[in-house]
């Protein structure tokens, strides 16, 4: 369990995050959810370790980041995979050595195992006959499987995406929302997912945290989004027609 | 002001972070030669191209303003070696090198800063400064010192053939000039110029590229700055480097 307490973290003196508390537990997705600007990205690279907040804690299994040397962050940090929202592939590397890196850096394993394991993650996250295309070469949707297997190639802990499906089409978003879904019921990890996406809330949703103005506005399941009278929250989620139209025929339906 | 020192601040902070033991030996080594080949080998046309003619022009510069029928011709061929040892090939073509390898090291770190490639290594627990920048490093000290012999080389060359070309300096004189006085230390000198040159190359561009913050445009801003602080340190080290080693 990923247990986040009072994070507070502000930039040259302006609060983007005001204090907030979560739990992420295992086996399960939970996404982070927010307009633009509502902290989402900071919360979770708070968590990740790669900004420091002000105060509050970060509890991974029991383990305190803040109170960790150096070494055992790095080691946490092994137990951690990430998927960036632009993807983060070295764009230098073909997409077997983007695959095969965090192997290299930290088994010994010889190539020919690691090749199997990249073989294996790959065809996993559905994607064949890549191993030696440059990112560049590869559509937004491939580009992503290629991140979401150098990110499970080390069977991690621990999963953060940071908008997993942007920039991609709603088949190609719901494609990778079930891809991380599969993975976290299947490797039994902690999956974080920040999202300003309804479809993903809808897809695979199964805790919700909703911020606002870098605080913690909301929180449940992706049933409860819809069902909530939090204003905050439905103002966010019937901001688009699609959903607005849906909320009326929810509200007709209930008569009211 | 205060941004001068704070930078400085950075600077040698990034270095302490830059000399730690690499994490996985294997790929460092792999990481060195690559960079050797991206930093060093892919420069020497350049680097030959530009010493060959240098010293070619010297030789006729100094032929032209050598013009006292009691000053011996070999003179030219003395002259030119030594300004090829002392100056030309270690500080100038190190701020050749400057403008190419720093701009291309600016710009690849700055650009995995803003594509988040940075923060993907950071994430999986690596070192980034040591991984990106300790191999550059070496690279560039171990590497830079046979380019800039190449450089030597090339240079008096280049002022053979301008000379016998031109017929402003006979060959037989011009040999006899590049072997009058020879200083074995001024050699020594020159290398231990472009090894500390070698390492300013590597890391203050490194440094920019590092901690740029935006997009596209801030990257190119990064990868100028780079390229205009390390031509001006290098220069200033050139000066002191030299008083300290040479003068009395």
């Amino acid at each position: 369990m990923i247990e986040v307490t009072n994070l507070y973290k502000e930039f040259d003196g302006t609060p983007v995050l005001k204090g907030i508390n979560a739990t992420f537990e295992k086996g399960k997705t939970s996404l982070v959810i927010g307009q633009s600007g509502s902290g989402k990205t900071v919360f979770l690279k708070c968590m990740l370790g790669l900004l420091t907040p002000e105060k509050g804690g970060i509890c991974y299994d029991g383990r305190h980041y803040g109170e960790m040397t150096e070494d055992e962050k790095r080691n946490l940090r092994k137990e951690i995979g990430m998927v960036f929202q632009g993807s983060a592939l070295f764009d230098s590397s073909s997409v077997e050595e983007n695959v095969m890196f965090p192997l290299k850096m930290f088994t010994n394993q010889p190539y020919n195992e690691m090749l199997e394991r990249v073989n294996f993650v790959l065809k996993r996250v559905n994607l064949e006959n890549v191993n030696d295309k440059f990112p560049a070469e590869l559509s937004g949707g491939m580009q992503k499987r290629v991140a979401i297997a150098r990110a499970i190639v080390m069977n991690p802990k621990y999963l953060f995406c940071d908008e997993p499906n942007s920039g991609l089409d709603p088949k190609t978003a719901i494609v990778i929302d079930n891809l991380i879904q599969e993975i976290t019921n299947e490797y039994n990890i902690i999956t974080v997912i920040n999202s300003h996406d309804m479809n993903s809330v809808m897809e695979i949703g199964e805790k919700i945290i909703f911020l606002k103005d870098g605080v913690k506005e909301w929180e449940g399941t992706s049933d409860g989004v819809f069902r909530t009278d939090n204003k905050a929250i439905t103002d966010f989620v019937y901001s688009s027609n699609l959903f607005k139209k849906v909320r009326e025929a929810q509200l007709k339906e209930k008569g009211m | 002001m205060i941004h001068y020192f704070k930078s400085i601040g950075r600077y040698f902070l990034m270095l302490q972070q830059v000399f730690k033991s690499p994490q996985k030996r294997s790929v460092f080594r792999e990481l060195i030669f690559k960079e050797i080949e991206d930093l060093g080998i892919s420069s020497i046309g350049i680097v030959a191209f530009i010493s060959f003619f240098v010293g070619g022009v010297v030789v006729i510069q100094t032929a032209l303003n050598l013009e006292s029928p009691l000053t011996p011709r070999y003179l030219i061929g003395y002259a030119s070696r030594e300004s090829l040892i002392l100056e030309f090939s270690p500080t100038l073509i190190s701020i050749i090198l400057a403008g190419k390898v720093g701009s291309y090291i600016a710009s690849s770190i700055g650009t995995m800063r803003v594509t988040e490639q940075i923060d993907a290594l950071e994430v999986m627990g690596i070192n980034s400064l040591n991984h990106l920048v300790l191999p550059k490093i070496i690279a560039n000290i171990f590497f830079y010192p046979f380019v800039i012999v190449i450089s030597i080389a090339l240079g008096i060359f280049g002022g053979w053939v301008a000379g016998n070309i031109t017929g402003l300096v006979s060959s037989t004189d011009y040999l006899t000039g590049i072997r009058t006085d020879f200083e074995p230390f001024h050699i020594t000198y020159s290398l231990i110029k472009t090894s500390i040159f070698a390492f300013v190359i590597a890391t203050i561009p490194a440094y920019h590229g590092f901690y740029v913050k935006g997009g596209a445009i801030e990257v190119g801003r990064a990868s100028t700055r780079a390229v205009v602080w390390t031509s001006v340190v290098i220069i200033v080290l050139n000066y002191i480097l030299t008083q300290m080693i040479l003068g009395k």
